[in-house]
């Protein structure tokens, strides 16, 4: 019978049939990290249980760590250091590998399991983070769960989980230069909705995905979750295949090449069929901004908000956000930028945020922050003197976590700020008390942080 | 797990779409590496006057005395979204909702709902605006039947295992390790088959 890649890999990792379509299925990597991975292996060792495989298991501090030069487990966050000194007690006690403050490879989660090669095609991945999804970019069944499955995860090698949908969004044709993966991904959450794929598996297909590289890929999957999927996945390719060759927990040698020689028959079947369909032609898919407060009130740059008739969420998020119907977004006068987080904080995010910057200098006024999402990508970005770029150009150049991307306590952006950020949630306060954020490419942010006001970049003026 | 069965009490109506777990939960309320201490920190943006304040904001449904007791929490579709943080459902559970009704949920929100005993109730939108009145609802888990005092009651769908966790109260991971020896034959064969997926 055809089947889709993820029924593929479900029934590749089925250990038994628990009834009512719910299966128990084996978790080859799990993934933990200091705001909701510390709490499950505290608990889990309370409860007197162990960590079953802990040489599959990682850990690194993202969420709580300072990003600020210079930092220690001292953090702005009042209660900070006690999620980074408890995160490593137990890491250490469990035998854990742990990607700890000053290790090269530490780091946002989602950004350094590509990274490192510790996630991998046909593995089945679990985190304790939302976005956990990012990670079906290299065809992993990637994702995310609470921290109580976390601790099941932990102690039994594997989770009870109701067999979910699938859903294949295939874009065809190539998206515009100067269109990036975050606009597409901002195209679809404003085209289906929040919930547009709710509980599916998004297989994300055709020729314009295919063209995508590793980073691109995953700032795709990134998303899906903010469409309340139940992940993402990307059939690898000789793509996937190039990226981690030489990774540090890629397979080497022999069991390299019967890895690869695995993964290349892993995709849908050319006759299999999904619950839901949706075709994307990428010459629809235009740069985009936010302008609510959930991804799917997005549009092309340019474009006038829309009437919201009788829809309260609509008038709330208005109200929220300090906007009107019919206003432009494009052009609205801008407190802050920001480039981060598991969406666009990788090393070609930066370089291509580098190129609008170079020679040209952040408006008087606006507050620029660049996190790199893992310290390698700022050691590489550092070694190509982007940091550089960052630096003269008026931005903040950080050390890696995910930082502003949300408001732990401590470091924020200001109240009824507006704020330009590359980031993945522009929910009420998720940035800072009463921020205001809106979503959009690393391009868009910086080409917007220099003109002080939401701009397309293909309108900054030339040098 | 506290096993549910049944449960009577009014229902507190917070009826907006995408209510996130930053809503319920707020990053900067997650101050220990605890899943105790959350239900102060519960809705904080809506519920207090002021950031990181705690006078009690009275436009707020939970600050109303009529909700003061209410178990059950009516919601939005697309109920917890965002974060995977399930100190939102331990936030909710600890200042004592059982509850929620609403007309979709996010599925790690879901589950994070059906391992701290408290019953995701999905309904159309149009059954929750019969709920919304003064006197309490009664949500019954086996007959899977949630009753409004006008006489009306509705069906919820909800899945034969979580139904059998929340009845019972289980902990999963003990059913789990019931299986012990299932899951090792299992992963002895898979590591013969695919051995670069087993890191020692």
């Amino acid at each position: 019978m055809a089947e889709t890649l993820f029924e593929k890999l479900w029934r590749r990792h089925h250990i038994a049939d628990l009834g009512g379509g719910t299966g128990l299925i084996a978790i080859d990597r799990i993934l933990l990290h200091e705001r909701t991975g510390g709490v499950a292996l505290k608990s889990l060792a309370a409860a007197g249980r162990n960590v079953a495989a802990p040489a599959q298991v990682f850990a690194t501090m993202d969420h709580v760590v300072d990003t600020r030069p210079g930092r220690t487990d001292a953090t702005i966050m009042p209660t900070g250091t006690s999620f980074i000194r408890e995160t490593r007690a137990a890491a250490q006690a469990a035998g854990i590998r742990l990607f700890d403050i000053g290790d090269p490879g530490q780091g946002i989660v989602h950004v350094i399991s590509p990274e490192q090669g510790i996630v991998l095609p046909g593995v089945t991945l679990v985190c304790p983070d939302s976005h956990t999804c990012s990670q079906g970019a290299l065809g992993a069944l990637a994702w995310g769960i609470g921290t109580t499955e976390a601790e099941h995860a932990l102690a039994t090698c594997a989770l009870r989980v109701k067999k979910p949908k699938t859903m294949r969004i295939t874009v065809s044709g190539v998206l515009d230069s100067g269109v990036t993966p975050k606009d597409l991904a901002l195209h679809i959450a404003a085209r289906i909705g929040s919930a547009g794929a709710k509980g599916h598996v998004v297989e994300y297909a055709g020729t314009a995905v295919r063209a995508l590289d590793i980073e691109g890929r995953l700032t795709l999957c990134n998303m899906a979750t903010e469409l309340s999927a139940f992940t993402a996945i990307i059939a690898p390719d000789e793509t996937t295949i190039a990226y981690l060759e030489g990774r540090p927990f890629a397979p080497t040698g022999e069991q390299w090449t019967a890895a690869v020689a695995d993964w290349r028959s892993l995709a849908s079947d050319s006759d299999a069929t999904f619950d839901l369909e949706l075709r994307i032609d990428a010459a629809d898919v235009r740069p985009m901004v936010s302008w609510g407060t959930s991804p799917q009130q997005s549009l092309p740059l340019g474009d006038t908000i829309p009437a919201g008739g009788e829809d309260d969420l609509h008038h709330r998020a208005l109200a929220y956000m300090g906007l009107r119907e019919g206003e432009t977004v494009a052009g609205l006068k801008l407190d802050a930028a920001f480039i981060g987080s598991c969406t666009n904080a990788r090393l070609s995010d930066l370089r291509r945020a580098a190129i609008i910057l170079a020679g040209r200098h952040v408006a008087p006024g606006i507050r620029a922050i660049c996190v790199p999402g893992s310290t390698a990508v700022k050691a590489a970005a550092e070694a190509e003197g982007i940091d550089r770029v960052f630096k003269e150009a008026g931005f903040e150049w950080r050390e890696a976590g995910c930082s502003m991307c949300f408001f732990a306590g401590g470091e924020s952006f200001g109240v009824r700020e507006r704020v330009i950020t590359s980031t993945n949630r522009n929910f009420e306060s998720r940035q800072g008390p009463e921020t205001r954020s809106h979503l959009a490419s690393p391009e868009v942010v910086a080409a917007s942080a220099v003109a002080g006001v939401i701009t397309d970049p293909r309108t900054l003026e030339a040098l | 797990m506290q096993p549910f069965t049944t449960l009577t009490s009014i229902a507190a109506p917070l009826i907006r779409e995408n209510i996130d777990t930053d809503a319920i939960i707020p990053s900067r309320e997650i101050k220990s590496v605890s899943k105790e201490g959350l239900a102060d920190g519960l809705f904080a943006g809506w519920r207090y006057t002021a950031i990181d304040g705690r006078e009690p904001d009275p436009a707020f449904i939970l600050n109303q005395p009529d909700y003061a007791d209410a178990r059950i929490l009516l919601g939005g579709g697309n109920f917890g979204c965002g974060s995977s943080r399930e100190h939102a459902a331990w936030a909710l559970a600890e200042y004592g909702f059982r509850a929620i009704v609403a007309p979709s949920f996010n599925p790690i929100f879901r589950g994070n709902c059906v391992r701290n005993g408290i019953v995701p109730v999905e309904l159309p939108a149009e059954a929750i605006d019969r709920l919304i009145q003064s006197q309490a609802i009664t949500i019954d888990l086996p007959a899977q039947r949630v009753e409004a005092p006008d006489g009306s009651s509705f069906a919820f769908p909800i899945e034969e295992e979580a139904k059998e966790m929340l009845l019972n109260g289980l902990d999963a991971i003990d059913l789990t390790l019931r299986l012990r020896d299932t899951i090792a034959d299992f992963r002895a064969t898979d590591r013969a088959l695919h051995p670069w997926i087993y890191l020692s």
